[in-house]
């Protein structure tokens, strides 16, 4: 993530990456001599001496919340890799320390960013299914497929496992969709080839109005790539998402533009161009969007730190209430 | 260069517009055999180039190919790499560092050999040599005049400023495999005035062009003012806008683009390659392949 976000930052003309931190001394030399930025393995160095607007965090989980810390402290506008934390204390003390700061703190859930998405909230907030009786979000991808892993995805106390890689970014979508988690109904984490994390997560979260399912695994090889699906069913219709097709079928008359039955809309049409693409327009968009609001100062952007916390907080509670299943079992 | 080519997204499971068709796709191309059945349909329509992303099932398709010489004596290929998932699944399962002495030795070495190779991979264009030859493994011994290198490494490189291996991997191709050097991109108007300030001269370069602008960073205006500014030899892919404009529309408007050079595009029916090809004569005339 951290050379994606790198090369899409620097590819704007009024933005420059002038300074790296790693701790792979090769990353390092590599960059410095092919790129010209200034390197560090301090990020608290490379904080007070770099003269930094805004730095971005793409690092292990289990090091976002210092590495935030700090740059809040020294008034760095921050761009943090999901999920923010594993605590929610700790999310809750950024959050607080970057509203206090009037710092512009933005966490990279990219799903928020991609135009299906998008489409759908505004369809599902607006009404179009009428009242919501049925949700379920799902991601499946084929990231771990035999026991052995070496890098920190691979370890519980780094912040890897399907839960803060897979599930975090079905849970932060179903609150874009359908507004602030209530609680946590139940929660499952199982091991398929991991050893020391969870390859598989299956939720039950409460959002006041409706309830929705959690599916996710990132032990499966059907699939290509990651590929995320959420179904919201009403009252007056259903809709099924995903990052390319957008499909709505409404029971009882139309919603807007949207006629009465089956409609079907491509990310080819709803997703609005990007000045430079990399990896998918939602890369880029979040990236200049983060930019955008430093440019206007505004606190008032998607994917705040404050929303971030909803997101860490549900995570949490399927943790414990997996472990609660386990015990008692 | 040949004005039609023939892709390979349907193969793999790429589809822009719909999951649920890629992973159809992705079923229905499970085995290399169904994957020839329809590079045969294309061969037999007289669309001999086929671009094609160094995806692990290539190598069974190359021994086929190797194996009936024959019968394809004018298949060529235009290799497209690296296969980023491979790559993006393996760097985060076992990291950076490894993915790169897995994938430029092959994954079977020994310790000492590894160290020997982690000095190695110090040096940019040295490990860019050893990646290429491991994915050019496959090929040996078929024609592959023009090596691409995928989008995701055109524009990652493009994005980091890093842009000397651009020269330094065309000189590499054309010196150890006698091919010239391609670039795949998603934002070309970015791309051709990089590629000549890092000197490589009359770039192949292949790009989104399409009715609906999709995926054109700048814009179909900026696309326009590129191809004319820029001594290029362009390929046009997504020319369908991944199915979203008809057919006949999109062929018209891209075959009329001044600058565009050839036309990548993938079917998985007979049919589908047919139609797609006699809509291009209709505006290019009638497919007379001709090697570069």
């Amino acid at each position: 993530m951290g050379l994606s976000h790198f090369a899409i930052a620097n590819a704007l003309p009024d933005a420059a990456v002038v300074a790296i931190c790693d701790t792979s001394r090769y990353v390092l030399s590599m960059l410095r001599k092919h790129t010209g930025v200034q390197t560090y393995t301090d990020v608290g160095e490379m904080i007070r001496e770099a003269g930094l607007d805004c730095l971005f965090v793409a690092t292990p989980t289990s090091t976002h919340f210092e590495c935030a810390r700090t740059a809040l402290e020294h008034d760095l506008h921050l761009f943090v890799e999901k999920p923010l934390t594993l605590s929610p204390a700790q999310s809750e003390q950024l959050a607080s320390l970057a509203a206090q700061r009037k710092r512009i703190n933005m966490v990279g859930f990219h799903n928020r960013f991609i135009a299906t998405f998008r489409e759908a909230r505004r369809l599902v907030r607006g009404g179009a299914l009428g009242e919501i009786t049925a949700v379920n979000g799902s991601a499946f991808g084929p990231v771990v497929l035999k026991e052995r892993g070496s890098t920190w995805r691979s370890r519980k106390a780094e912040g890897g496992g399907c839960l803060h890689d897979y599930a975090c970014h079905v849970v932060d979508l179903l609150n874009f969709l359908l507004g602030k988690p209530q609680r946590v109904l139940s929660g499952q984490m199982r091991s398929i080839y991991s050893r020391d994390v969870e390859d598989a997560v299956s939720a039950v979260i409460d959002y006041g109005h409706a309830k929705a399912q959690v599916e996710t695994n990132w032990s499966d090889d059907t699939v290509r790539k990651m590929t995320t699906t959420v179904s919201v069913k009403g009252d007056r219709g259903e809709l099924l998402v995903d990052r390319q097709e957008l499909r709505i079928d409404l029971l009882s008359g139309p919603h807007g533009a949207y006629p009465p039955g089956r409609t079907t809309r491509h990310i080819t049409d709803l997703q609005e161009p990007v000045p430079f693409y990399l990896r998918g327009e939602e890369y880029s968009a979040q990236v200049y969007s983060f930019f955008d609001a430093i440019r206007s100062g505004t606190l008032e952007h998607e994917n705040s730190f404050a929303s971030a916390c909803d997101t860490d907080r549900v995570l949490d509670s399927i943790a414990r209430a997996s472990d609660a299943t386990r015990s008692a079992s | 260069m040949d004005r039609v080519l023939f892709g390979d997204n349907q193969f793999f499971g790429v589809n822009h517009m719909s999951e649920e068709k890629a992973r159809q796709q992705l079923l229905r191309f499970k085995d290399a055999a169904s994957i020839i059945e329809v590079l045969d349909q294309a061969y037999d329509l007289g669309i001999r180039t086929f671009m094609c992303t160094t995806h692990d099932r290539i190598g069974e398709i190359c021994d086929h190919m190797r194996a009936n010489r024959t019968r394809y004596r004018d298949f060529i290929y235009y290799p497209c790499m690296p296969y980023a998932h491979k790559y993006a699944n393996s760097v985060s399962q076992v990291g950076l560092f490894e993915t790169l002495q897995k994938y430029a030795t092959g994954g079977t070495v020994s310790t000492v050999v590894r160290g020997a190779i982690g000095a190695l991979t110090q040096d940019v264009v040295a490990l860019m040599k050893l990646l290429v030859d491991a994915e050019m493994k496959r090929f040996e011994g078929l024609a592959t005049p023009v090596i691409f290198v995928q989008n995701v490494v055109t524009d990652l490189l493009l994005g980091l400023k890093f842009t000397s291996v651009f020269a330094q991997f065309g000189r590499y191709v054309k010196e150890r495999y006698g091919a010239e050097p391609g670039f795949i991109t998603m934002n070309l108007p970015m791309l051709l005035p990089t590629l000549k300030a890092a000197e490589v001269e009359n770039p192949i370069v292949c790009a989104n062009i399409n009715k609906i602008g999709f995926r054109m960073c700048g814009g179909i205006e900026s696309y326009r003012e590129a191809l004319r500014t820029h001594r290029c030899r362009a390929i046009a892919m997504s020319v369908l806008g991944s199915g979203a404009i008809a057919p006949a529309e999109a062929i018209e408007w891209v075959c009329r683009f001044e600058g565009v050079q050839s036309i990548v595009f993938g079917a998985s029916s007979e049919k589908n390659i047919r139609n797609t090809r006699d809509l291009i004569a209709q505006h290019w005339g009638p497919l007379q392949q001709t090697a570069s």
